[in-house]
């Protein structure tokens, strides 16, 4: 596919895996090339010694980035992605790994120093821990918060809402409580993306089945 | 009683241990809602912790729930001083993942209006800036010029900040011919006027330089491994700029240099600013003079909405206008990052789709969450005044740092 859109253009993918990834194969779980974008997925217990290699052998002096996401389905939820970026080769990459709730990840606080507050963020929305992170403190949420915001089975109106209380004198935490529900509209195409089953019909599906 | 002191104020043999302080979180020298615990020595800083958070959004989540269309004015409101840059880097992570085409006039559009972005950036930054180590009249000054960047993104989009004028596969509407002539003329007859007089106020002024330079020396090794960009690596002396190096729309067409400092301190960041203003000049008189005539929107029909007078006369627009604002587009499967040059760093979004109409994740690197978290490292063993000094030279904005 020929490339027409007009995003960052950094130096060419080629040849890219093929000359990293023979130094570091043993350690990752596969590598591949998608939208112009090289990523490496590298096995959860080695990744810091993956990103040392980046670091030190192929000239990927700046961490970015260190992103989270949350897959439920899969039997590790978590994926933590690094954005790495060479100032030498104009070049990005990025590096991942998965987790669950009670797995730790390496830290690279050891590599860079701003993977501190990257691991914090990553720890606070998302509760994936880092082994070797000295100061593994919530960042983003208030003092004293419960729970992960960002996975994806937290709601979105959250469980407390706070407000100055007149008698109390001070700020207060209560449950939440909505005028209204909370309102999500389901626009995707029943011919293409969603599954509605409307009442009723989940009766007419299975006996349906049950007549093939 | 007697008058006369008694015993000495000094402490006399005790030893004054350390004191904390909370710098914040309203304090008019933080630039937002910043709140540091400082330990003094005496007057010396001996340690910062930053605590970001207090204006965190949740943002990232809301956009999980809107589509692509809908998120879009999510990125106003996160640097909400140069709102337009933020739209920039989201929209061309869109058209990444959908290998879309942006016709020619778009893209210079765009580029005229980050630059222009830029300029309006850097007018608040460097008051604010000026401000916080004592001066007062540049800002007043140079904050004109900022209303008069305002009024320019009213005349194309209709609001002053929040414009949500980029879109992917383009910009909304195209801008009046008259708005082309005013920001050239603006710039041959007013801007510089205005930014040198206010300028030769403070570059060679004594207590300007006392509170800025050799403050907050960051060397290149330090500079890299912390993650810095934007003007604070340029400062350092790394000539790296996203524009430049990792071009995107127009920008590999355009001709302008990047500033870079020598010293590595507030001030060398402050004059990589000043620098800056002149070469974003350079960039939009370019644009002015190079732009083309032609479509400013995507002609894919399946992303970009018809016009209105097609919606009228056309069932295929109407059927497209219909789809569009309610189930938005599709894009395809797959992740990617893609990063700007915002006036204040590299401003990167991390972009997964699930091949649906809603973003399935949207990571956003906010400039300031490197340079703020180097605060400590910064700050170390200089005065407490010279803590808003670096603030300012950061140029930090919360609703970008917290998100």
């Amino acid at each position: 596919m020929t490339t027409v859109h007009s995003a960052p253009k950094f130096a060419s993918n080629e040849g890219v895996i093929d000359a990293i990834g023979e130094t570091i194969s043993v350690w990752l779980d596969g590598a591949e090339e998608q939208h112009g974008e090289v990523i490496f997925t590298a096995k959860r217990d080695e990744v810091a010694r993956v990103l040392q290699i980046l670091r030190d052998d192929h000239e990927y002096q700046q961490l970015m980035e260190i992103a989270g996401a949350d897959y439920p389905d899969r039997p590790e939820r978590f994926e933590v992605v690094y954005m790495l970026l060479s100032l030498t080769k104009n070049h990005r990459v990025m590096v991942k790994c998965s987790t669950d709730e009670d797995t730790p990840v390496q830290t690279v606080t050891h590599l860079w120093p701003n993977a501190g507050w990257l691991e914090r963020e990553v720890f606070d929305m998302y509760g994936v821990t880092f082994a070797g992170n000295k100061d593994l403190r919530r960042i983003l949420t208030d003092y004293g918060f419960e729970g992960h915001p960002f996975r994806k089975d937290f709601p979105m109106t959250g469980y407390t809402e706070l407000r100055y209380s007149e008698e109390e004198k001070r700020v207060v935490y209560e449950p939440v409580e909505l005028a209204q529900d909370m309102r999500t509209f389901d626009f995707l195409s029943p011919w293409e993306g969603s599954d509605y089953v409307l009442p009723g019909d989940e009766k007419a599906g299975d006996e349906a089945e049950e007549k093939k | 009683m007697s008058m006369q002191i008694e015993e000495s104020p000094t402490t006399d043999g005790d030893v004054i241990t350390n004191y904390t302080i909370n710098f914040g979180p309203q304090h008019p020298a933080a630039h937002g809602v910043l709140r540091m615990i400082m330990e003094l020595d005496g007057e010396v800083i001996e340690r910062i912790d930053p605590h970001v958070g207090l204006l965190h959004r949740g943002t990232e989540k809301l956009i999980e729930q809107k589509t692509y269309l809908q998120a879009l004015p999510y990125f106003d409101r996160l640097d909400y001083c140069s709102p337009l840059c933020q739209e920039h880097s989201y929209v061309l992570a869109i058209e990444k993942l959908l290998n879309l085409e942006v016709p020619e006039r778009a893209q210079y559009l765009r580029v005229l209006f980050a630059e222009l972005t830029r300029i309006c950036n850097h007018m608040l930054n460097m008051g604010a800036h000026v401000l916080d180590v004592g001066a007062f009249t540049p800002n007043l000054w140079i904050m004109d010029l900022r209303e008069d960047c305002m009024n320019f993104f009213e005349r194309a989009s209709g609001a002053r900040m929040h414009s949500a004028w980029f879109r992917p596969g383009g910009v909304h509407q195209d801008v009046p011919e008259k708005l082309l002539v005013d920001i050239g003329d603006w710039l041959d007859n007013r801007f510089f006027q205005l930014f040198d007089d206010a300028m030769s106020l403070v570059m060679d002024n004594r207590i300007f330089k006392q509170r800025n330079v050799d403050i907050a020396v960051v060397s290149r090794d330090d500079a890299i491994a912390w993650g810095f960009s934007g003007p604070m690596i340029r400062a350092a002396g790394i000539p790296w700029d996203l524009r430049k190096s990792q071009p995107y729309d127009v920008y590999d067409r355009m001709e302008f240099d990047i500033p870079v400092g020598t010293n590595s301190d507030c001030y060398d960041r402050f004059m990589v600013r000043v620098k800056e203003v002149r070469e974003s000049a350079k960039i939009i008189r370019q644009c002015l003079r190079d732009m083309p005539e032609g479509p400013v929107a995507s002609t894919d029909g399946k992303v970009s909405p018809p016009k209105r007078g097609e919606m009228k006369q056309s069932m295929e627009s109407l059927i497209h206008h219909f789809k569009l604002y309610t189930e938005g587009f599709h894009v395809p499967e797959g992740e990617v990052y893609v990063a700007t040059e915002s006036p204040k760093g590299e401003f990167g979004v991390y972009l997964v789709s699930d091949g649906t109409n809603k973003p399935y994740r949207c990571k956003i690197r906010p400039t300031a969450f490197s340079h703020l978290q180097a605060m400590d490292m910064m700050s170390k063993g200089h005065m407490l005044p010279d803590a808003t000094a670096i603030l300012g030279a950061i140029d930090v904005v919360f609703g970008e740092c917290d998100r």
